[in-house]
């Protein structure tokens, strides 16, 4: 039975963690504290540093520099172009994480995908995709993986094909490595690249058990698709020029029955057609939009 | 042996009366709710996550069960004046000391081994609940064995944090007790840098005597081999076992030391 001075206890405090949530709540709404907390992920940006604060316990710092890592990169692009700094802590986050367990091997293959995206997708920063997998290979030396990925880096970001080549070349000496990386580095260094390699590896990058690096390999082989759509459609449109003095359009060749409507791309968004050169691309509505720059054949 | 026996008993009894199994119930439900939390936020690491959590966890509640019952063994016998009735029953010092000691180990042997059968049992909900193909790109199966080299380690460092506590215990206040024997914690882990001094410093004087600390402080850092096991990376039978020599060599010498001190104790 509880007494009437307990009752009155119990409803005081009630109340007062009440008003407690109310006055946070207002105080949220009055001063945001997003800004702040963003600048607070790196209050400590030495990962040796932290290495050595966090005594035995660096395995778990770093699965909370993993998850802000993901959270931040997540944030940055949901937001959008509105957002005024552009996956500027992706790098740091992700070198503390490896930095605090240098065998979070997702962490490596996380940053070489996701920091070498051109921007809004990524912060189109190679040289730290690059640099991310060269301390993977100090760790985990014997993985043919990270060298893959920087000959993939080099290959698919910086049109390095030389490089690219070296890397895959290493890759294959490395234990377990797959049959298909010697003739991938000798027909890269003869050819540079065409699409059917760029493809090919990225078919290889779909097959991992890794969700986010299958969607992301997905989106990629997606986009291929619509540069083989453009290519077909900007032979089209130089088979059919305007009559002198017009502009390029869809509806100048829907009406000359060689389209039967405005051409969509693998993602359902219309292509969008240069009136002056006719030179076809997708739209920035698109969700395939920013496409990847295409690294040229060599002659 | 008897006596010490009888010691170490109520020592255990005495854990349990004050709601030191509490600490595994918090355990389980913070592994419980981690798995399913962390799962949503983690793009796949889920399983090392709850592996990290798991046995860092078992590290910190075993922690603060060996310094703050640790740092009381002895203390509060003598603040309760129950110190007196003990001594005049045919117990010596030394046994006095050897069976608290070993009764605060057998509570913390009780809540690592309850704290590993609880990590297995999360472990084993994951493994059912992940298919096969995603259990694939795991570093290490799911119900990897070698955890249990991690979990023997933690266990090993835990008897040297008790036996630090304990020897705190015996010439000292509780609160400087735990001060102290946290600061050795912590050095402890700082401890493996200054065997390398000599590349940071120019003075020789300087350079050997941190070598000197290096070895007269317990090197703790040895002990961790949680990032090994989790990603699974092997770690030497060899390695655990001169890490163990070494860990129960320096129990025995604190509790020598401590015995030592304990003896010259006047409680009048």
């Amino acid at each position: 039975m509880i007494q009437r001075r307990d009752a009155v206890v119990l409803v005081g405090a009630a109340i007062a963690m009440a008003s407690a949530i109310t006055l946070q709540a207002a105080r949220d709404r009055a001063y945001p504290r997003d800004q702040r907390a963003d600048e607070q992920l790196l209050y400590v940006s030495s990962g040796a540093a932290l290495n050595r604060i966090t005594l035995a316990f660096d395995a778990v710092a770093a699965d909370v520099y993993w998850i802000r890592a993901i959270q931040h990169y997540g944030g940055d692009r949901l937001a959008g172009p509105k957002a005024a700094a552009k996956y500027h802590l992706l790098y740091p986050l992700l070198d503390i994480t490896t930095t605090l367990d240098p065998y979070f091997n997702i962490a490596y293959r996380f940053g070489a995908i996701f920091l070498s995206e051109a921007y809004p997708g990524g912060p189109g920063r190679p040289d730290q995709a690059v640099a991310l997998l060269r301390k993977a290979i100090v760790a985990m030396p014997h993985k043919w993986q990270y060298y893959h990925d920087i000959g993939f880096v080099y290959y698919w970001r910086l049109h390095d094909y030389q490089t690219a080549a070296l890397w895959f070349q290493r890759a294959a000496e490395k234990p377990n490595a797959p049959n298909w990386l010697p003739p991938l580095a000798a027909s890269m260094l003869a050819r540079g690249q065409d699409r059917t390699a760029a493809r090919f590896l990225w078919q290889q990058i779909a097959k991992s058990e890794e969700a986010w690096l299958r969607q992301s390999a997905q989106r990629a082989l997606v986009q291929l698709d619509a540069l083989d759509q453009i290519d077909q459609l900007e032979s089209l449109v130089n088979r059919f020029p305007p009559p002198a003095g017009e502009r390029y359009s869809w509806p100048l060749l829907i009406a000359k029955r060689v389209l039967k409507g405005i051409p969509v791309d693998p993602a359902g968004a219309p292509y969008e057609i240069d009136p002056a050169t006719g030179r076809v691309q997708v739209s920035q509505t698109s969700p395939l939009y920013p496409m990847p720059e295409e690294p040229r054949r060599l002659q | 042996m008897r006596a010490i026996r009888t010691v170490a008993v109520n020592v255990f009894r005495e854990s349990v009366r004050d709601r030191v199994p509490y600490n595994l119930v918090l355990f389980a439900v913070m592994l419980i709710a981690s798995s399913y939390l962390i799962g949503q936020l983690t793009a796949g690491q889920d399983v090392k996550i709850i592996k990290d959590l798991g046995l860092a966890a078992t590290s910190v509640f075993g922690l603060f069960i060996a310094i703050f019952i640790g740092i009381g063994l002895v203390s509060k016998e003598v603040e309760r004046r129950s110190i007196y009735a003990l001594l005049s029953k045919p117990v010596s010092r030394a046994q006095f000391i050897a069976g608290k000691y070993a009764g605060l180990v057998l509570t913390l042997c009780v809540n690592v081994s309850v704290m590993a059968i609880a990590l297995y049992a999360i472990l084993a909900y994951m493994v059912w609940a992940t298919h096969p193909a995603s259990r694939a790109v795991w570093d290490a199966p799911g119900l990897d064995p070698a955890l249990l080299k991690a979990i023997f380690l933690i266990f090993i460092e835990l008897m040297l944090v008790t036996a630090i506590a304990l020897f705190f215990s015996t010439f000292s206040s509780p609160i400087l007790s735990a001060a102290l024997t946290f600061g050795f914690y912590i050095a402890g882990h700082f401890n493996a840098d200054l065997k390398n001094f000599d590349r940071v410093v120019d003075s020789k004087v300087a350079a050997t005597l941190a070598r000197g600390v290096y070895h007269v402080l317990p090197d703790l850092s040895a002990f961790d081999v949680k990032t090994e096991v989790v990603h699974g990376l092997p770690v030497a039978a060899a390695y655990i076992a001169t890490t163990t020599a070494y860990g129960l060599a320096y129990v025995a010498g604190l509790l020598l030391i401590a015995t030592f001190i304990f003896s010259r104790r006047d409680f009048k």
